[in-house]
């Protein structure tokens, strides 16, 4: 047993604010909090040390990077550029990466910070999707996840494109020609943002006010009240880890989560470093400045963009020219459609799988992805929609690469933007399926131990055992679905929810859901069943409500 | 769940895998949380040994520390300052690997720590109910409504109703100030540079405005681009004496001059007069979403823009054969002046660029 008394140290200035603020009674409360371990749960804390290693190296950059689209000549220690003309904002980019010490380092640094940030708030999002995660009591925290998806979309082509290079103003050059598109505000919009035409000499001093303040400013308000959520409500943990609806458990936060997340803290950090030590990125004295005539071939974003480059390049030259007005489809639809999809799939997927389900309760224990296996197939279509959009953005990479046409490719893609996801979504439903047997079978007798047993009688066989009890745990954590309401009750009048062509649709949805599912129920007993197989006629496992 | 004992510690994913447990380990090493016994006694001669090497580690990260700042003063800015790309390359990796080392050295330090010397030991948490309790609810309720009725704000529509009028200005105002953005549209996009140029240039009597080459600026004569496969980006003469508008008002006028087999281009209406003898000019500016359409491969005679792969046909009028992009690239009309100088001879006859709106 620990002492009571804290050493002098501690509990002077303890004392000293717990009297004024009466700190002890929340710090008492969370000393122990409780924190689940599950190596998928470090995924959203890569993306939070990420965003805190983002504003430590941009503090630094903003030290020199000047905002100005003043036209001068650069006089700096790289000589390939002396005397060229070229923006402030590209001038002082280059003074930071050649003449301030670990200059360039930071700048590598703040880049791929982004880029892991970006990755791990993507591989964060598909875990919570996957174990279901995003369900009742966590729906808000889901919808700000996506919120700073967004807007770490809208940052990071913000970011890289103030250095004012060739490569980033061709990016900001799509970005208006995007915006000009847009029906009736369209010109208005690429007016005001640009202060005028494109370039003019406005944007990049815009872009870095909202890329320094407003958006971080956000992007710092919408985490912490993401954290503050996910402290209140707590963890949720996987199955057969030892926690329930009504209880988590794990390790205390003081000292243990603690030393793990410093450590994590320190370790994403040391990756970052090392990649910014030994990967190149963003070597803008490569692409030079920005000149509104000139490109280069192979010109691609960061890959967090990729996807509305390919469906850009997917799109056929649809335009509607009608009563003195154009309709762009071929830029409209790439742009907001794919990502439209997605975003707004994500947000209401939460209020879908309820309304579908009629499942009103909490969750605090995931599924495993295979026990949901339409929601899995879904997401893994969605994976697969964007992902083909994403390769599609470097087309021509791959064309080059592989010695292909690059029409071909074009073509490829356009076909298998709709192919793959339908396919993925049936490959992946039976895949869950095929597990939730395996599963069902090591529940009815045992599992496969690879002892081979020799009767006397010469028959071999295999000895069946009997799983850990945490196995048989996570195994039977699968919930089986409600039976379908019955079309009418007992007095032919129709049940609640079913009625008219909405409740049609839901019964409908519901039965698809659901269809196929495997239950899983015995004690993974090999003896209870004697070998037979007994997946059918046992009754599912039933829930209470 | 909780009859789950520490000698089967679950495997993680080959079923009936022997626990790979060490003895003595003081976290339950797993990813999944062991049950309230966990927590192992340390053996004290095993905590010493891990007591040093994380010792060690935090040396190590130390000493890279120190190593940094060693770098910096000392080496990172000799002989007076960096020095371009050798010195950047040299100091990065030096900066870098430092900071890396200390990291990772402090980060694998409190790994070992927490893993071998900690001896915390997994606990259990009641999940409280997230939503207040119905009584609290009902109270609140009361309050809240009372509140409402001391305030008059419902019973007094006349008041509500005029203070949302009073608000709604302050609302909108904000959006008001952000008219200053930028000016409205109006007829800018309809026009370029090479309008105003061949305008000025019909005042002082000539037929056109010279076209300068992109890069060395200088006039182009048609006897100087003369053989077919050739393609070049080209500007009219004097759009860099515009100051802080040249980049904007380049970032529509480029150009690219074409020089075809006079045999191939195929005739397009109305514009009969607008090649000279072979070379042809068109906006170098997409009208996809506006990338410049940078590339031309003189077998096909395609323009190929490297973004989105839009794919024109320079013998026919610059119309698209392949791509998202939906229209041609409008064409230049040019011709030869007197000196035997490449000149325009007017401005685009529709708006260069990506498609918007009012364009029609």
């Amino acid at each position: 047993m620990a002492d009571e008394q804290l050493p002098k140290a501690v509990a002077g200035p303890l004392n000293f604010v717990d009297d004024r603020l009466g700190t002890v009674g929340f710090m008492k409360r969370n000393v122990k909090k409780v924190f689940p371990d599950h190596w998928s749960f470090l995924l959203g804390e890569i993306a939070l040390y990420s965003f805190i290693v983002l504003l430590l190296s941009g503090v630094f950059l903003t030290l020199w990077f000047k905002p100005s689209m003043l036209e001068v000549h650069y006089h700096g220690s790289y000589e390939p550029l002396q005397g060229v003309q070229m923006s402030e904002a590209f001038a002082s980019t280059l003074h930071i990466t050649f003449d301030v010490r670990g200059g360039l380092l930071m700048r590598q640094i703040h880049h791929w910070a982004a880029i892991l940030f970006m990755a791990s708030l993507m591989v964060h999002m598909l875990r919570v999707f996957f174990t279901g995660a995003y369900r009742k009591p966590r729906e808000i925290n889901w919808l700000i996840g996506i919120g700073l998806f967004t807007l770490g979309m809208v940052e990071g082509l913000f970011g890289y494109s103030l250095p004012d290079d060739l490569l980033s103003g061709t990016g900001l050059r799509i970005t208006q020609g995007v915006l000009e598109s847009i029906p009736l505000v369209g010109t208005y919009g690429y007016m005001f943002l640009f202060g005028g035409e494109f370039p003019g000499v406005d944007i990049i001093p815009r872009m870095f006010t909202l890329h320094v303040l407003l958006i971080p400013g956000i992007i710092l308000a919408l985490i912490t009240a993401h954290l503050m959520i996910m402290w209140h409500q707590k963890h949720t943990q996987m199955p057969g880890t030892g926690g329930t609806e009504t209880k988590v458990t794990g390790y205390p936060f003081y000292p243990v989560f603690m030393a793990k997340g410093g450590a994590y803290f320190l370790y994403t950090f040391g990756v970052i470093a090392l990649l910014a030590t030994f990967a190149q990125i963003n070597p803008i004295w490569l692409f030079g400045p920005y000149d509104p005539s000139a490109i280069s071939a192979g010109s691609q974003p960061d890959f967090y963009m990729g996807l509305l480059e390919g469906s850009l390049r997917l799109m056929p030259g649809w335009e509607i020219t009608a009563w003195g007005h154009t309709l762009s489809l071929n830029v409209l639809i790439p742009a907001l459609l794919p990502l439209g999809i997605i975003f707004t799939g994500a947000a209401i997927f939460p209020w879908l799988e309820r309304w579908v389900t009629g499942d009103h309760r909490y969750h605090h224990v995931n599924d495993r992805p295979r026990n949901a296996p339409t929601r899995t197939a879904l997401g893994v279509a969605m994976v697969t929609f964007y992902g083909v959009l994403w390769l599609a953005g470097a087309n021509d990479v791959l064309a080059e690469k592989f010695h292909l046409s690059l029409f071909a490719t074009t073509y490829f893609f356009r076909v298998t933007v709709f192919l793959f996801p339908v396919l993925a979504f049936i490959i992946t439903k039976r895949i869950c399926l095929g597990l939730q047997r395996s599963d069902a079978a090591t529940m009815a007798h045992g599992y496969e131990s690879g002892t081979i047993l020799m009767s006397p009688e010469g028959e071999f066989s295999e000895l069946h055992k009997e799983p850990a009890a945490s196995e048989k745990a996570k195994l039977l954590s699968k919930e089986e679905p409600k039976a379908p309401l019955p079309a009418v009750d007992a007095n032919g009048v129709p049940a609640k929810g079913t009625k008219g062509p909405i409740g049609h649709l839901r019964t409908r949805l519901a039965l698809w859901w659901n269809a196929d599912t495997v239950p899983i129920q015995g004690d993974g007993d090999p003896h209870h069943h004697g070998g037979h197989e007994t997946e059918e006629g046992d009754q599912p496992k039933q829930l209470t409500h | 769940m909780s009859d789950e004992t520490n000698e089967n510690p679950a495997p993680e994913r080959v079923i009936g895998t022997p626990a790979a447990a060490p003895a003595g380990k003081v976290l339950v090493s797993d990813d999944e949380a062991g049950p309230v016994e966990a927590g192992f006694d340390i053996d004290e001669s095993k905590a010493k040994k891990a007591e040093r090497i994380v010792a060690l580690l935090f040396l190590l990260a130390f000493a890279a520390g120190v190593g940094f700042m060693v770098y910096f003063i000392g080496w990172s800015g000799r002989d007076g300052g960096m020095h371009g790309i050798e010195r950047t390359q040299e100091s990065n990796l030096w900066l870098g690997s430092l900071m890396t080392l200390s990291f990772l050295a402090m980060a694998a330090g409190v790994t070992v720590w927490f893993r071998r010397l900690m001896t915390s030991v997994p606990i259990e948490q009641e999940r409280h109910d997230l939503a207040t309790a119905e009584a609290t609810r009902a109270s609140f309720a009361r309050d809240f409504q009372q509140g409402t009725i001391d305030s008059g704000f419902t019973k007094r529509p006349l008041l509500r109703r005029t203070l949302l009028l009073a608000a709604a200005p302050l609302g909108l105002a904000p959006l008001f100030l952000l008219r200053d953005l930028g000016p409205l549209p109006e007829k800018r996009l309809r026009s370029t540079w090479w309008g105003e140029a061949v305008a000025k240039a019909k005042r002082e009597g000539k037929q056109g405005v010279r076209i300068i080459v992109d890069g060395t600026n200088v006039p182009l004569r048609a006897s100087d681009f003369n053989s077919p496969g050739g393609m070049i980006t080209v500007l009219p003469e004097g759009i860099h004496e515009n100051g802080e508008e040249t980049l904007t008002l380049i970032a529509k006028a480029t150009t690219i001059l074409i020089n075809i087999e006079p045999e191939l281009i195929k005739p397009v209406e109305g514009r009969e007069n607008w090649t000279v003898n072979g070379i042809v000019a068109y906006s170098k500016v997409c009208t996809h979403v506006g990338c410049p359409a940078a590339l031309y491969e003189q077998t096909t005679h395609h323009i190929l823009c490297p973004c989105h792969q839009s794919t024109f046909d320079a013998t026919d009028g610059a119309k698209v054969v392949f791509g998202p992009a939906a229209r041609a690239l409008p064409q230049l009309p040019i011709a030869v002046d007197d000196e035997g100088y490449l000149i325009a001879t007017g401005d685009y006859p529709e708006p260069v660029g990506p498609s918007f709106w009012e364009r029609g």
